[in-house]
């Protein structure tokens, strides 16, 4: 295994790269800093898959299958007899995993922006946002203490703002990050209650203590957590529903997806590695992270994760369905796979193959979204928009990113041998065993995904362009170009991964064998969603002109996403502002600043009053002497004896 | 009920009287001459206190000197006729109170002192002593304040005589520096 | 009524001293205050004579004080004339209020 120190590097490369670009990018690098945050991400990568390889087939497995390991754990402030926030490392299964996933996606990223961000001004800020971004991710998955996971998140957070807002000149994009970073923030905070209620009950922040103490049947905290309830509802069950709030702002689900769609305003390799890949997962990662603690002391959190997971699944589908805007199509399938993910750990008990079947599909969606984005990046790069209208039939010029394209879309359709089949299949089998409900939603979903990524692909690749804008020309160089190759490739055979055999709850390893008639169903769901996109947009007609009209009502709420933001902006202009803010403003200026200025003008009246004591009438002087002295007279004789 | 003591209780009458009006009165000579009266009183208290020199030095010098130099001066700043004019009321109740206050302590705490007042009376007293006194060197003589009175009366004179010459002198300076056409008149 | 003695000239004294200041604080008019001035000092005389003959017979210092202090005022309410005429002249009035140079 190698040594802490080594496994530190694997974030703290990518640090190194954001401090050197960030001081002396501009000056002394300029045109290398790509090439030196790339290369410097590479190292991390070879650390990261070296640590996987040591980690699963050597010292990661014990006798009870994969155990977590902390290589390294520095005491950083101590609040109280075992309290402390620790900065450490530790790794699982789901670590090590990520570790690599985030690596690897951000590699492809940094090869990719060499050549999209070319000519960029501010080149070197670029890569030293998105070498801040990849620390923050990657030291969030090795946190050892959940506070430790707290700043990573928020640095996360940080970097996804400085990046969505890259190009500050366009209000629309400053306007996205100021409202990804809000949101994101406003979830957090139910995270820190969260944090706080799970550190009071079990009194440590550490993962392996937190979660052995509120998952052992016979420790006095669960007793303690579980005990004391409000509302009808365990402490315990709060604590977890408040963190996975926080989860589900990061992750974009049901109703703080709000943000998502607009942080498509950042260039599309960002999209890429954060929007699709890396961050928006954060919130599967702490779930599973917790995963213990959900599954065994607080059972309605995890019908609560569920049915958010499915909700938010189908609501992006259906909303992606009426999206002409690529990227939006791409980010709203996004929001509708983590709604997978998180409704498969929702229906899994401890131990079982629900847990397996979502990470395995985080780990395969990483891969065939990040290349659906990069994809869309040479699409976009080549018309100069990002309107459907202005594309099609654009197979002949981008031969290399069709070909990869629709591996993708394969892939995310679910159609076998590519990597999306296997992992949506364990999740729809763990589904089925576990909540029906929850089973014929995430089918249709599936059919849904199959049918407007495939809108998506035959109105790009096939049919006829709208408006024929101008073209660049070549497709792309070999540094937008190699990535897409690579990312195919890993889509096309990462199905073929045993991956029960690594990634599990509790390290045992878990089967997943595939039952060939309960793969049928969604196979077909796939296909048909598939004819039926290319009955509407392989050639150019309008029958999906007709369709939409024909649905008018649904069409038109699908178009304008449920109207969900105008929902959130009364809530907040309205409401909090109107109800809570103004009241508070109101006390504020007129209340506590009254009162400020109360006694700056009394004192001022005073002293208006005192200084007609120097008037230069020495009667007056005299007087007041007189009265002085007597009064002092009476005080020495009578009362000061 | 004596002679002397009703003499006494008369004095102290006039004088408190004519104190009490000198104060109060709004025409400026009555005050003088109100003043005047009071001086007389209290002269007339050193005589019944068998010390006459200091009532001839009283009448000589205060009534005689200070009152009329009092006088020639109100009528010098021409203010003789008229009502002056009142203080304000605030300030003429606050006075009072706090003169009233004042007064009030220091006699309750002169009634509680018991002073040791010795039997026998002493020499009385007359000019030669009070002369022979005063010029000796000796012991309880008085000889340097005496001559320290005497350069103080100097001082005061010169002052006198500095201060009040200044004015007309700086006057005349102006009316020297502005010559015009209406200086033949002034002139 | 008793014979009259110390404590009745105290008496004495003491009110005329607290009338001439009754006098200084009330009187707008400069030579109205020179004359409440002599009041005060005519009463702090008495005070050294009644002293001078009742507690102290055989000697005379209360007496020379007196002579002295006559003689002072003297010199004092002759200054004093000099300086209220001299204001006079420059502020052509002898109200109190007139002259607030030192007014904040």
């Amino acid at each position: 295994m190698p040594s802490a120190f080594t496994i530190a590097l694997i974030p703290l490369l990518p640090l190194l790269g954001f401090v050197l670009l960030g001081c002396f990018g501009r000056q002394v690098f300029r045109k290398y800093s790509g090439i030196l945050a790339t290369t410097l991400l590479f190292g991390a990568t070879i650390i990261a898959c070296f640590t996987a390889y040591r980690y699963f087939f050597h010292e990661g497995s014990g006798d009870a299958g994969y155990e977590s390991l902390v290589p390294l754990k520095l005491t950083w402030l101590q609040f109280g007899e075992g309290l402390s926030i620790d900065m450490g490392i530790m790794l699982d299964p789901v670590a090590v995993m990520m570790l690599v996933v985030v690596t690897f996606v951000s590699l492809m990223v940094h090869i990719y922006s060499l050549s999209y961000m070319k000519g960029e001004e501010r080149f070197p800020t670029y890569f030293a946002f998105l070498s801040l971004f990849t620390f923050s991710m990657l030291g969030l998955v090795i946190s050892s203490n959940i506070f430790q996971l707290y700043i990573f998140w928020e640095l996360v957070g940080l970097s996804s703002f400085l990046l969505i807002g890259y190009h500050y000149d366009r209000p629309s994009a400053v306007a996205a990050s100021k409202k990804a970073f809000i949101v994101t923030r406003f979830a957090d905070l139910g995270f820190l209650v969260g944090i706080l209620v799970l550190s009071y009950f079990s009194n440590s922040l550490d993962f392996p203590t937190l979660i052995q103490r509120l998952t052992d049947p016979g420790s006095d905290e669960l007793k303690a957590a579980v005990s004391s309830s409000f509302l009808g509802v365990s402490a315990l069950t709060w604590g977890m529903l408040l963190v996975f709030m926080g989860g589900a702002g990061k992750s974009a689900m049901f109703p703080l997806h709000i943000w998502l769609p607009d942080a498509m305003e950042g260039p599309t390799p960002v999209s890429a590695l954060i929007h699709a890949a890396t961050m928006v997962v954060a919130g599967v990662f702490l779930v599973a992270r917790l995963f213990p603690v959900y599954a065994l002391s607080a059972g309605l959190a995890l019908d609560v994760v569920a049915v958010v997971g499915a909700v938010s699944a189908l609501l992006a589908a259906v909303i992606a369905c009426a999206q002409t805007d690529i990227k939006r199509v791409l980010a709203y399938s996004t929001m509708s796979q983590i709604g997978f993910m998180m409704f498969a750990l929702g229906v899994s008990g401890y131990g079982e193959s629900g847990y397996t079947a979502s990470q395995f599909h985080l780990f395969t969606h990483a891969l065939f979204k990040a290349l659906l984005f990069l994809g869309a990046g040479v699409v976009i790069h080549y018309v100069h928009s990002n309107e459907m209208r202005d594309m099609g039939g654009l197979r002949r010029q981008l031969p290399l990113t069709h070909v990869a394209f629709l591996i993708g879309c394969l892939a995310i359709a679910g159609i076998p041998p590519f990597a999306g089949f296997f992992s949506k299949e364990q999740i729809l089998e763990a589904a089925h065993q576990n909540n029906r409900a929850i089973y014929w939603t995430a089918l249709v979903t599936s059919g849904l995904t199959a049918f407007y990524m495939f809108r998506l692909y035959f109105s790009v690749f096939w049919n006829r362009p709208t408006h024929p804008g101008k073209t660049h020309g070549r497709e792309g160089s070999v540094a937008m170009l190699l990535p897409l190759v690579i990312l195919a490739t890993a889509a096309a055979t990462a199905g073929f991964i045993p991956f029960g055999e690594f990634v599990s709850s509790d390290g045992k390893p878990v089967d997943l064998h595939l039952q060939l008639s309960s793969a049928i169903l969604p196979v077909m769901a796939a296909l048909g969603g598939i004819s039926l996109a290319a009955w509407f947009f392989l050639r150019e007609n309008d029958r999906a002109a007709r369709a939409a009209f024909a649905v008018k009502g649904l069409y038109r709420l699908a178009r304008n996403k449920f109207y969900i933001d105008e929902i959130w902006l009364f809530l907040t202009r309205k409401i909090v502002f109107g109800l809570i803010g103004r009241p508070a403003a109101w006390f504020d200026k007129y209340v506590v600043d009254g009162l400020v200025n109360l006694t700056g003008n009394s004192t001022a009246l005073l002293s208006e009053k005192i200084k007609t004591l120097q008037s230069g009438r020495l009667q007056q002087y005299a007087l007041w002497f007189l009265a002085g002295a007597i009064g002092l007279v009476v005080l020495f004789i009578y009362v000061w004896k | 009920m004596t002679g002397a003591t009703i003499i006494f209780y008369l004095l102290a009458v006039m004088t408190l009287v004519s104190a009490v009006l000198s104060v109060t009165t709004r025409r400026i000579f009555r005050a003088a001459i109100y003043l005047l009266f009071s001086l007389i009183g209290v002269a007339g208290i050193y005589f019944w206190l068998d010390y006459q020199f200091v009532g001839a030095v009283q009448i000589v010098v205060y009534v005689g000197g200070i009152v009329v130099l009092i006088i020639f001066s109100i009528f010098l700043t021409q203010a003789a006729g008229e009502k002056m004019p009142r203080q304000r009321t605030g300030r003429s109740l606050l006075a009072a109170i706090v003169s009233a206050a004042a007064l009030g302590l220091i006699l309750v705490e002169i009634g509680r002192h018991r002073f040791r007042i010795p039997e026998e009376q002493g020499a009385p007293v007359t000019v030669r002593t009070i002369g022979n006194q005063m010029l000796s060197t000796g012991e309880a003589g008085y000889a340097l304040p005496f001559e320290v009175i005497s350069i103080l009366l100097l001082a005061a004179m010169i002052g006198c005589i500095v201060i009040a010459m200044r004015s007309p002198a700086g006057e005349s300076e102006k009316r020297d520096m502005q010559a015009g056409p209406d200086t033949a008149e002034k002139l | 009524m008793m014979t009259p003695g110390l404590y009745h000239l105290l008496f004495l004294s003491t009110a005329l001293f607290f009338i001439g200041v009754y006098g200084f604080f009330n009187r707008r008019n400069l030579i109205s205050l020179l004359m409440s001035v002599e009041l005060i000092l005519n009463s702090v005389n008495l005070n050294f004579v009644a002293f001078n003959k009742y507690v102290w017979p055989g000697r005379l210092d209360g007496l020379f004080f007196t002579i002295f202090i006559i003689a002072i005022a003297a010199a004092e309410a002759a200054v004093a004339i000099a300086i209220i005429i001299n204001l006079y002249h420059t502020h052509r009035s002898i109200d109190v209020e007139a002259a607030e140079e030192l007014k904040h």
